[in-house]
């Protein structure tokens, strides 16, 4: 995890120019998150690093909980067809080409460290926030879709059509290009609240633990106390496409 | 051999209006397809969330690295100093121009967001290869509009060897910057590949010479100018080695990926085809037999000596770029991303299946628009500028023609 440093910084002087370019004088690394967040009261730093763990042995073929719950959450319905509606989370089955043994789990942004999304974009509309979250500025999306073919795992969709009923906590506009955002919302807000026990996790954790089958869990990467470090200390997880070394912030562990 | 003599364009003919008049109507249709796209999203044309680039990309790819190519007359003769080509190197230096602005219309009228171009030229990050050729090419906007001027002004013709230069440097980057915009794509089986960018500027060449062949041939002969068998034979010899270098490269890359076990897949689904989609088809008829071996036999073939031929390989070298263009930017995202080595995937996302696209109206009209913005330039400014010699019979471009008259 000591890898992304660099990469913040880069974001960092950039967000910096163009705040001080716009005239404002609020710390760098705010000013888009204020943008898309305006309310709350601390910005988001790099003293976290919002991660996921997936037990796929955990995770049931033909449920859909997470799919649905980030759907209802975020406000994505299908409108034109499968091949061009957007989906934030997916439900992927495997199927070994040498045993036949078949799993399934969900698939989703995996918010890398070093984003190739980010890289790629011409004008830092892709970004990766202080506390490890890749989102778009929807605002300084121009719609090039090249975040889309340097993602590794399909995480993102465009916008091919007129929105109508948005989510005030997700905007979405027509004509750019969108993908989980671990549901920043909730992450926002838990910050504003300091009582750990009532944080909430994203929707898709969120429904998964509601169904029963508890094969998500989401927390803080770089809190040594938190479940998801302690889980992921004791039996390890594995990033998928880790040859590409992009350390990615959604884990996975039983993939066999 | 004397200095060139560069003349206007008539351009009072019923046929040159026509000209303008068909260009017009391709830049009209591409605009109604624009405005279509735009006011109802992306959902109309028959890209989607797996096949993000589609027909429109081709063809501005295809005219950005042409573009590039189409300066080559120009370097030829300011950089590496053969005189022969020099009358011609206003033209190249236009076309180039012009080839690059149709480009980059599609590419901006096909964005998500048109009316943000304005953004991308402000935010720029450093990173983004995509920023890196913003910066390019409107630098090649800028370096060839100086080049033009220091070869048309008789006072700075002196400097124009060094504008030449520097036009030829940059277009060499720029080029490169195109190819790297795939061959940076490590998530990609077709692309991130170091050799893309190389074998991208040796196709531009080919490219760029074929329009410009076509157009040369095509404005003498309807302007009834003389164009005489040693220029002739100049542009044929140049067409054949670009096209027979582009060969090459295609052969190293696929050699390379067939040696990488990990890229069998994309490999197997070029080069042999699933049965069901066209890539395979468009990469051995397109590219390689109508844009490569065709061409070749025409411009070698002893008995094809003729204008006709020329202008038929060169037409068919357009072709076989654009088949090129399909097949390393349509097929490359057909084939499925490898997330899961060794399993076979399937989601409501398209995963694990060769994800289908065909070429849908809208797409296609605004990609012509873009050749027929580019076209329009070039018929246009020939006739406002002097930019087309009076003659290119041998003995005002050939200095040996003279040179033999003398000793004879
Ligand atoms: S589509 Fe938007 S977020 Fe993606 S690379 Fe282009 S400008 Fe950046």
């Amino acid at each position: 995890m000591s890898d992304d440093t660099s990469l913040n910084l880069t974001r960092r002087q950039f967000l910096g120019t163009s705040s001080a370019l716009a005239g404002l004088a609020i710390a760098p690394g705010v000013f888009l998150t204020k943008v898309a967040h305006a309310g709350d009261t601390e910005a988001a730093t790099d003293k976290n690093r919002w991660g996921m763990l997936i037990d796929t042995s955990k995770c049931a073929t033909g449920c859909n909980e997470c799919v649905t719950a980030c759907n209802k959450e975020n406000g994505i319905s299908g409108t034109h067809g499968p091949a061009t509606d957007a989906q934030w989370i997916r439900k992927v089955t495997l199927t070994d080409k040498q045993t036949g043994y078949v799993q399934s789990l969900p698939l989703m942004c995996q918010h890398c460290a070093n984003p190739p999304c980010v890289d790629v974009c011409p004008t830092g509309a892709s970004m990766k926030r202080a506390d490890g979250i890749v989102l778009v500025d929807k605002h300084i999306c121009i719609g090039c879709r090249y975040c889309m073919m340097a993602c590794p795992y399909k995480a993102r969709s465009f916008i091919h059509e007129v929105l109508e009923e948005q989510k005030a906590v997700a905007p979405r506009g027509k004509g750019t290009v969108e993908s989980c955002t671990m549901c920043v919302q909730r992450v926002d807000a838990n910050r504003g609240e300091a009582d750990k026990s009532k944080h909430v996790d994203p929707a898709c954790v969120e429904a998964c633990n509601a169904s029963g089958h508890k094969a998500m869990w989401f927390g803080d990467l770089k809190d040594p106390d938190s479940e998801i470090a302690t889980e992921l200390k004791k039996h390890g997880g594995q990033q998928l496409r880790a040859d590409l070394q992009l350390n990615t912030g959604v884990r996975y562990q039983g993939i066999t | 051999m004397q200095k060139p003599r560069y003349l206007e364009l008539e351009g009072r003919s019923a046929g040159y209006y026509l000209l303008l008049v068909i260009l017009g109507c391709f830049i009209a249709a591409g605009l109604a397809a624009f405005i279509y796209m735009e006011h109802e999203g992306h959902w109309v044309t028959r890209m989607n969330n797996q096949i993000v680039w589609g027909t429109p990309h081709v063809f501005a790819v295809f005219l950005i690295v042409a573009a590039s190519g189409a300066l080559n007359i120009a370097s030829i003769s300011s950089v590496f100093g053969r005189a022969i080509y020099k009358p011609l190197a206003p033209l190249s230096a236009l076309l180039a121009m012009a080839l690059l602005a149709g480009g980059l219309a599609i590419l901006v009228l096909d964005l998500g967001r048109p009316e943000r171009v304005v953004i991308a030229m402000t935010k720029y990050n450093f990173k983004s290869i995509f920023a890196w050729n913003m910066i390019l090419y409107n630098g090649f906007f800028a370096i060839v509009l100086v080049y033009l001027w220091m070869m048309m002004e008789r006072r700075f013709n002196k400097y124009s060897k060094v504008a030449g230069f520097f036009a030829f440097i940059w277009r060499l980057t720029l080029t490169t910057g195109t190819g790297s915009i795939f061959g940076f794509l490590v998530a990609r089986e077709a692309y991130d590949a170091a050799i893309l960018a190389p074998m991208f500027i040796v196709m531009s060449f080919a490219y760029g010479l074929a329009i410009f062949n076509i157009i040369v041939v095509a404005a003498y002969g309807w302007t009834q100018r003389d164009l005489g068998p040693a220029m002739l034979m100049k542009l044929r010899r140049l067409l054949g080695i670009f096209i027979a270098a582009a060969l090459y490269f295609v052969v190293v890359y696929h050699l390379t990926n067939l040696y990488i076990t990990q890229r069998h897949g994309i490999e197997s689904f070029i080069l042999l085809g699933t049965g069901e989609d066209i890539y395979m088809k468009v990469f051995w008829i397109g590219q390689i037999l109508v844009g490569g071996v065709i061409p070749l036999l025409l411009v070698y073939a002893p008995r094809l000596q003729c204008r006709a031929s020329l202008v038929l390989a060169s037409v068919l070298v357009i072709l076989g770029g654009l088949s090129q263009m399909y097949v390393t930017i349509i097929g490359g995202q057909a084939y499925p991303l490898e997330i899961f080595p060794g399993k076979t995937v399937t989601s409501s996302f398209s995963d694990g299946i060769i994800n289908a696209y065909s070429p849908s109206l809208p797409e296609v009209m605004l990609g012509l628009a873009g050749v027929a913005i580019a076209f329009f330039l070039v018929v246009f400014a020939i006739k406002v500028l002097r930019i087309l010699p009076q003659s290119l019979a041998d003995r005002d471009v050939d200095p040996h023609y003279i040179a033999e008259k003398q000793t004879a």
